[in-house]
């Protein structure tokens, strides 16, 4: 009786190891579910190539990423908008700017559409942010691949 | 008793593997899952200032913007591309023409730094060609380097 309550004792004290592998397993999902890339590159934009598009050198100041999708919509940090909808988050952003001290004017917009998108949707996008006071615009694309004709 | 005391320290050691190969397969998996290729991506400046009325006159000393037109197809294929009145067959031949306007001369005060170019494009037509126009004007990568042609690059209305 006495014997098999020791044996008992040393199974639990050996049970640990499993329970360790099990927190560090999960230790390892909840980093990978961690977002490391930009979030201003969404992989659901398939952006057009072009020999010229070299990263720029130096740092844009204040900028405000608006993603267009091949379906009309805009990723406006999490948010999916459709573009007749996007004013009142593009005024959010613009008070979110003037309280930051930050004028709209001094502000550029980085457009990353996909290659697929409507060019007429893509100057709607523009004109709505022109309405809301915003004056500097840069078209975002992804660098060609060596080799590849454009 | 030494000889036991050996036994079971060897014992031990095999013991104390496993955690730490559980441990570096999750740091592979760990990376491989991690692992993404990000394109580097750059950005081409487009002119699209607020068009105030009170300052609506053109300047006289700019030159007139030369105009490229694009058409599409209603699945947004392009079907037509002009500058000016002249067709072009394709975006190598509009980056000629471009060259021959504005030459080589592509320092401060020069043709290429005046001249602006206005895109007239169709409504349906695939953003992916208005990123190849706008490579075509400007600029030409030549032994790795970029030659900057036209930057002022602005938008006119989408014609339907």
């Amino acid at each position: 009786m006495r014997l098999t309550r020791k044996t008992a004792g040393e199974i639990v004290e050996g049970d640990m190891t499993p329970m360790i592998d099990m927190a560090f397993q999960l230790i390892a999902f909840f980093m990978v579910l961690i977002n490391f890339a930009e979030a201003d590159q969404n992989q659901r934009i398939h952006l057009p190539s072009s020999q010229l598009a070299k990263p720029t050198e130096q740092a844009r100041d204040n900028t405000l990423t608006l993603q267009l999708t091949k379906t009309d919509t805009v990723l406006l940090a999490t948010n999916e908008v459709p573009l007749v909808e996007l004013r009142p988050y593009l005024r959010r952003e613009r008070e979110f700017l003037r309280l930051k001290k930050i004028e709209p004017s001094a502000t550029t917009i980085i457009i990353r559409a996909d290659a697929a998108a409507k060019t007429g949707v893509v100057q709607q996008l523009i004109e709505l942010c022109q309405e809301l006071g915003f004056e500097k615009y840069v078209l975002r694309a992804k660098q060609e691949q060596a080799g590849r004709s454009s | 008793m030494k000889f036991r005391r050996q036994k079971s320290a060897h014992e031990d050691a095999t013991q104390m593997m496993t955690p730490m190969i559980d441990i570096v397969f999750q740091l592979l998996v760990f990376f491989l899952l991690t692992f993404k290729i990000v394109s580097p991506e750059g950005d081409f400046n487009i002119r699209m200032p607020l068009s105030a009325p009170s300052e609506g006159r053109p300047d006289e000393s700019q030159l007139p913007p030369l105009q490229i037109r694009m058409t599409a197809n209603a699945e947004g294929q392009l079907t037509g591309l002009r500058l000016g009145e002249n067709p072009l067959k394709d975006f190598q031949h509009l980056h000629d023409e471009i060259v021959t306007i504005v030459g080589d001369d592509t320092g401060p005060g020069s043709i290429a730094e005046e001249t602006e170019v206005e895109l007239e494009c169709d409504f349906a037509l695939k953003y992916e060609y208005v990123i190849e126009a706008i490579t075509a004007v400007s600029g030409k990568v030549e032994n790795g380097h970029i030659i900057r042609l036209i930057e002022k690059i602005k938008f006119a209305s989408p014609k339907s």
